[in-house]
C-alpha cells in the first residue's frame, strides 16, 4: 500500500525552519552522499538541536573535573553515578525544563519532573528525591503569578502522585526573569552497586521494546524549541510542549525496575528530548551497533501520524530498551501485568545504519554514530562585555538609619522570606527517609539499611554570575560546600544545570566560558567532581537575555546520623559562634538589590582554601557531635542568617554582640557560618577552629523571646515572634493570598 | 499478626507501611496486588496512601472496584482488621466500608505538614496503646482529605463513638485554626461502628523511627501488634 504525506521538500529554507543551518544540512548531505528525504531531515535536526548535541558548550564542558575517588559514571549517560558506600551508588542529574515551562507552566514543570525521575530508573536506581531550582520574575510581572502557581501544582502534581519526596531546593525572584523564568528539576535514585544499567545497545538481532504510553503528537520539535529564544509568537507553541501523566509514570518505573531483575534486558533509555530519535540514536550510538525500526508497529495515540512526527514525538511516559533474543516474554510479561503496553518495534543490527521502514517502504536510512558522535561544534566569537570596569566599580553603600527595619524590609521580601508556601505543596515525607526537609541549608535522607545520610543542596547567586561569571561560578560550588558541610557531609559529586542567553552573542558565550571556568576551578579545589548536567541556551525574550544562572546541585555523604545539628536553634542557653572572616563586600548584595535597586559591583571574593577549612571543620564537628546548630552566611549576610537562625520549629530568640554595625550587619563576604554548641563545648569549637585555621569568635547565647543584637554602640531588639511573622507570610501576601 | 499492605498501580506508601510491620516491628507482611482475591491469611489489611489508579474519577473510586476490595470488604464485615491511611481511607470512603466523602482541601491545594491529633478512642485494636484524649504530631500530605458527611449522620457518627482522631492544637484544644484541610468537625481518621475498621488521612508510617524525629505513628502499629497477641490467645483460650 502506498500512502501519501504531503511534506515540505528539502531546502536550505525548510532546514531552517525546524532549526538546521545551510552548513549543516550541507554537512548532513556529504554524511549521506546524497539530499535527505524530510523525515531524515527532521530527526538531523532534533539530534543536532543545541539541546540534544551542546555543539556550543562542548569545547568548555570539558574543562570540567569529572573523575573522582567515588565517581563510578561521569557525564554522557542518562545520569551520572557515584559510590556512596555500604554496597549502594546514588544516580542523580538535573535538567532544566525552562521553556516549556513558561508557555504553559503546570505541564511544563510536570514534564520536567517525569523527564529527570525517567532518566534516574532508566539507569535502574530507585528515585528516591527531589529538589527544583526556580527562578521567577518579579511577583507583579504580567502572567508571573498564574507561572508561579502553575510551576509549583505541576512539580507537586509530578512528585506527589510518583510518591518521590521533593526534599529541598530553592526559589529566587528577580526582574530578569520576567520573560524567561527558569525551572530546573533535580532528581536522586539509589541502587546496589552491581545492578546499574546502561544505555548502550549490543548484540545483534536482539529485539526493540517500545514500553509505556502510546505515542501522540505532542512535544513535536521540543528539543529544537528549547534551543530557541523567545518573542511574541511564543505563546503559540503551546502545542510543543508535552503532557505529563504521573499515573503512568509510577507504573512505567515500578515495571521497569521489576523487569530490570529478569536479567533478560540488554539496555533501556527513556524516550525525554526528541523522543524515539534520540532514544534509539543514542543507544546504538554509544554502542555501535544499527538498529531497524518497524515504524508501523509504534504504538499510535491516534492513526495517521507520518514517521517524521513519530520520531519527533515528545509524549511522555516512554521507554525504549533492548531485550535479549528469546528471552523477551520474560520482560514483557512484567510490563503486561503492570497494565502497560509492550510492543517489538525492531532489532539491533550491525550495519552501523539506522533503518527505518514505514508501509513497506524506506522512511529513513542513515548512519547513527556521523549523527550522535560527529555533531557540529561550535567556537563562538567570545566577548568581554565592554563595560566591565564600569560594572565592577565599588558599590556606594547607604547605611541604614534603623538595623531593625532593614531586617524586617528584607525578611519580607520574596527574595529573602521564608518559602513554606511553596514546599508545602510538595510531599516531602514519603518514602520514610527524610530526616531533614526543606527549609533548611542541605536536605538530609537516609540511605536505608545503612547508618549514613544522603545530603543535597541547589545554589546558584545569578546577581554575582551576571557580575563576575567566574566569580559566580566559584561561589556557587563553594556555597553548595558549606550548605552540605553544616549537616556535616562530605560532598560526592555535582551535577549542573547552566541556564544562560544565547550563545551566537559574545557576551554569552563570555558568561558561559567565565562561569564554566569558575565552577571547574573551585571543584578542583573543593575536590568535587561535576558527573552530570545540562545545558539551557537561548533563555531571552524579545532580546533580553536572563543573568547568567548555573544552578549547582550537590550531593553528599553523611557517615552517621547520630549527631545531626539542625540550621536553627535547637536550646537555650547554647554559646553562638561566628566563624569566617568578616569583610565589608557589597558587589551584587541583596541588601542594595533589595533596599535600594542598587546592583553594582564586583561580588564577594571567594577565597577557596578558607571554604576548604571551614568545610573540614563543619564536618569534624558534626561528626564529634558538638554542634546543636550550623547555619551558613549566604545572601542577606549575618543578620538574615542569625534571624533564620531564630525560625526554628519552635523559635527562638538570641543575645549577640558583635564588632561589625550598621551595614555591614548585611554584608555578603563568603566562607562563613553560626553554630550554636553546648556551653561545656565551647572551648573544644573554638579550639578546634583555630588548629584548623578557621576564625572564629562566640558572639553569644540562644534564648528568650527576641533577638537581641549589641553591634557599634547600638542595640537592635526584635520580638522573634513578630520577625517570624514577618519572614513566613511575605511570600504567599506577595501573591495575594 | 500477618500483615497484607494491598498494592494498588499508583500506590506509593506501601513500601513505607511494610517497612514499618516488618523492620521496625519484625512482624511478617506481604503485598497483596490488586488483581488477587486471595488475601494470603494475613490478619490486618492496610490499603495504604498513594494515588491509586491514578485517582481518576475520584480519589479512591475506581480502587474500591478492584478484586481484592471484594476480598477485603468479606474480611472486613467478617470482623478482620482493616486500616486505610490518606488514599486507602479515601478507597474505605469510597466501598463504603466507612460513611462519609472526602471533598478537595478547602484552599485547594495538596498540604504536606505536620499536625496534631486528638486522641478520642482508645478501646480499639489500632488505639490500646494510646491515652484518651492523647496528643500525637503526624504528617499529613494530600489534596483531598475535607471529610464531609450530612449534619445528621455526622451526629450519628459522633454519638457512635466513631471519631477516632480529630485535628487539634499541640495542647489538644481543637480549632479551626489547627484544621488543615476544611473537614468536618475537625475530623481526621474514623472507624466504622463494630470497630475493626479504621480510616484516617495522617500517616503513622512516616513518624515510626527515631532517626526521622519522631515516633508518634508507632503507637497505632504496637496495638494492632499487641491485639493481635491478644487474639491469638483468647483463640488459645478458647482451644
Amino acid at each position: 500500500m502506498t500512502v501519501t504525506v504531503s511534506e515540505p521538500a528539502v531546502n536550505a529554507e525548510t532546514a531552517r525552519s525546524i532549526g538546521l543551518t545551510g552548513e549543516e544540512l550541507e554537512r548532513l548531505k556529504k554524511i549521506l552522499g546524497r539530499d535527505p528525504n524530510w523525515t531524515e531531515l527532521g530527526i538531523t535536526s532534533a539530534l543536532w538541536s543545541e539541546h540534544c548535541s551542546y555543539k556550543s558548550s562542548k569545547i568548555y564542558l570539558r574543562e570540567f573535573p569529572t573523575e573522582g575517588p567515588h565517581v563510578l559514571q561521569g557525564p554522557g549517560e542518562n545520569a551520572g553515578v557515584v559510590d556512596v558506600g555500604h554496597g549502594f551508588v546514588a544516580v542523580f542529574k538535573m535538567e532544566s525544563h525552562n521553556h516549556p515551562s513558561f508557555i504553559e507552566p503546570y505541564q511544563g514543570s510536570m514534564t520536567g519532573v517525569g523527564g529527570i525521575l525517567r532518566d534516574i530508573f532508566t539507569m535502574g536506581a530507585r528515585p528516591i528525591a527531589c529538589m527544583d531550582a526556580l527562578r521567577f520574575g518579579e511577583i507583579d510581572a504580567p502572567r508571573m503569578r498564574f507561572l508561579i502557581d502553575g510551576v509549583v501544582r505541576g512539580i507537586g502534581g509530578y512528585g506527589n502522585c510518583m510518591g518521590i519526596p521533593t526534599v529541598g531546593g530553592e526559589t529566587g525572584f528577580h526582574r530578569c526573569y520576567n520573560g524567561n523564568i527558569l525551572v530546573n528539576a533535580f532528581a536522586l535514585g539509589v541502587a546496589r552497586r552491581d545492578r546499574i544499567f546502561h544505555a548502550r545497545a549490543s548484540g545483534a538481532g536482539n529485539p526493540v521494546l517500545y514500553v509505556g504510553s502510546r505515542t501522540g503528537r505532542d512535544g513535536i520539535h521540543g528539543a529544537t524549541m528549547a534551543s530557541e529564544s523567545f518573542d511574541k509568537e511564543s505563546e503559540q507553541k503551546r502545542p510543543t510542549v508535552q503532557v505529563g501523566d504521573p499515573f503512568t509514570e509510577k507504573i512505567l518505573l515500578e515495571a521497569c525496575l521489576e523487569a530490570m531483575r529478569t536479567g533478560a534486558i540488554v539496555a533501556i533509555q527513556d524516550m525525554g528530548a526528541a523522543g524515539l530519535t534520540s532514544s534509539t540514536f543514542e543507544m546504538a550510538g554509544r554502542g555501535g551497533t544499527g538498529l531497524r525500526l518497524d515504524l508501523d508497529r509504534v504504538p499510535l495515540r491516534q492513526p495517521g501520524l507520518t514517521p517524521y512526527e513519530m520520531m519527533l514525538s515528545e509524549s511522555q511516559e516512554r521507554m525504549v530498551l533492548v531485550a535479549r533474543k528469546g528471552r523477551e516474554e520474560e520482560v514483557e510479561k512484567v510490563f503486561r501485568r503492570w497494565g502497560l503496553e509492550v510492543v517489538d518495534i525492531g532489532e539491533i543490527t550491525d550495519t552501523g545504519r539506522a533503518l527505518l521502514t514505514w508501509h513497506g517502504e524506506t522512511a529513513a536510512d542513515i548512519p547513527i554514530q556521523p549523527l550522535t558522535e560527529e555533531a557540529p561544534v561550535y567556537h563562538r566569537p567570545v566577548a568581554e562585555p565592554a563595560d566591565l570596569a564600569e560594572r565592577w566599580k565599588a558599590p556606594e553603600v547607604p547605611q541604614p538609619s534603623d538595623p531593625r527595619q532593614a531586617l524586617e524590609e528584607l525578611l519580607a521580601t520574596p527574595e529573602l522570606a521564608g518559602k513554606r508556601w511553596i514546599w508545602q505543596q510538595y510531599d516531602h515525607t514519603v518514602r520514610t527517609n527524610t530526616v531533614q526537609g526543606p527549609g533548611g541549608d542541605a536536605a538530609v535522607v537516609l540511605l536505608k539499611g545503612t547508618p549514613s545520610g544522603l545530603a543535597m543542596t541547589c545554589d546558584v547567586n545569578p546577581v554575582y554570575c551576571y557580575f563576575d561569571p567566574r566569580r559566580g561560578g566559584a561561589q556557587a560550588v563553594a556555597e553548595a560546600v558549606r550548605n552540605l558541610a553544616c549537616v556535616g557531609a562530605e560532598p560526592v559529586g555535582l551535577t549542573d544545570c547552566l541556564n544562560f542567553g544565547n550563545p551566537e552573542r559574545p557576551e554569552i558565550s563570555w558568561q558561559f566560558r567565565e562561569a564554566v571556568r569558575g565552577i571547574s576551578e573551585a571543584c578542583r579545589a573543593l575536590s568535587v567532581p561535576v558527573i552530570s548536567g545540562n545545558v539551557s541556551f537561548y533563555n531571552e525574550t524579545e532580546g533580553a537575555s536572563i543573568y547568567p544562572t548555573p544552578a549547582i546541585a550537590m550531593v553528599g555523604v553523611i557517615p552517621s546520623l547520630a549527631s545531626l545539628p539542625d540550621p536553627w536553634f535547637r536550646h537555650e542557653g547554647d554559646r553562638i559562634v561566628l566563624l569566617g572572616d568578616d569583610r565589608s563586600e557589597f558587589g551584587g548584595a541583596a541588601y542594595l538589590r533589595l533596599l535600594y535597586d542598587l546592583e553594582q559591583g564586583r561580588p564577594p571574593a571567594v577565597v577557596l582554601d578558607a571554604e576548604l577549612r571551614l568545610a573540614r571543620l563543619l564536618r569534624s564537628l558534626v561528626a564529634q557531635g558538638l554542634l546543636h546548630t550550623a547555619h551558613d552566611l549566604s545572601e542577606g549576610g549575618f543578620l538574615i542568617a542569625l534571624a533564620e537562625a531564630c525560625f526554628g520549629r519552635r523559635p527562638m530568640g538570641a543575645r549577640v554582640e558583635v564588632s561589625m554595625a550598621g551595614a555591614d550587619l548585611f554584608s555578603e563576604s563568603q566562607g562563613r557560618a553560626l553554630v550554636a554548641v553546648p556551653p561545656a563545648a565551647l572551648e573544644q569549637v573554638l579550639e578546634a577552629a583555630t588548629t584548623m585555621g578557621v576564625p572564629a569568635r562566640e558572639i553569644g547565647e540562644t534564648g528568650g523571646a527576641d533577638l537581641v543584637l549589641k553591634s557599634g554602640g547600638e542595640v537592635l531588639s526584635a520580638p522573634v515572634a513578630r520577625l517570624h511573622e514577618i519572614w513566613s507570610t511575605a511570600l504567599p501576601k506577595a501573591l495575594g493570598l | 499478626m500477618k500483615c497484607g499492605v494491598v498494592v494498588f498501580p499508583g500506590s506509593n506508601c506501601d513500601h513505607d507501611v511494610y517497612h514499618v510491620w516488618k523492620h521496625v516491628l519484625h512482624q511478617e507482611a506481604a503485598f497483596l496486588w490488586h488483581q488477587d482475591d486471595s488475601l494470603q491469611g494475613c490478619e490486618l489489611i492496610v490499603l495504604p496512601g498513594g494515588f491509586a489508579y491514578g485517582d481518576y474519577l475520584r480519589a479512591g473510586a475506581l480502587a474500591a472496584l478492584s478484586p481484592v476490595m471484594g476480598a477485603v470488604k468479606r474480611h472486613a464485615e467478617a470482623g478482620g482488621l482493616v486500616l486505610g491511611i490518606c488514599n486507602g481511607f479515601q478507597v474505605l470512603l469510597e466501598t463504603g466500608l466507612l460513611p462519609g466523602a472526602m471533598r478537595r482541601n478547602e484552599n485547594l491545594r495538596f498540604q504536606c505538614l505536620d499536625v496534631h491529633l486528638k486522641t478520642e478512642r482508645t478501646d480499639l485494636p489500632f488505639t490500646g496503646r494510646l491515652a484518651q484524649g492523647q496528643v500525637l504530631r503526624l504528617p499529613i500530605a494530600h489534596a483531598e482529605g475535607n471529610y464531609e458527611d450530612s449534619p445528621e449522620r455526622l451526629d450519628a457518627l459522633e454519638a457512635g463513638g466513631q471519631v477516632v482522631f480529630r485535628y487539634c492544637e499541640p495542647d489538644g484544644r481543637v480549632t479551626p485554626e489547627s484544621n488543615p484541610n476544611g473537614a468536618a468537625r475537625n475530623i481526621a481518621g474514623i472507624a466504622n461502628a463494630a470497630g475493626n475498621v479504621l480510616g484516617l488521612m495522617p500517616h503513622p508510617e512516616r513518624a515510626s523511627e527515631a532517626v526521622l524525629g519522631n515516633t508518634d505513628g508507632l503507637a497505632l502499629f504496637e496495638s494492632l501488634v499487641e491485639a493481635g497477641a491478644r487474639h491469638l490467645e483468647s483463640v488459645g483460650a478458647r482451644q
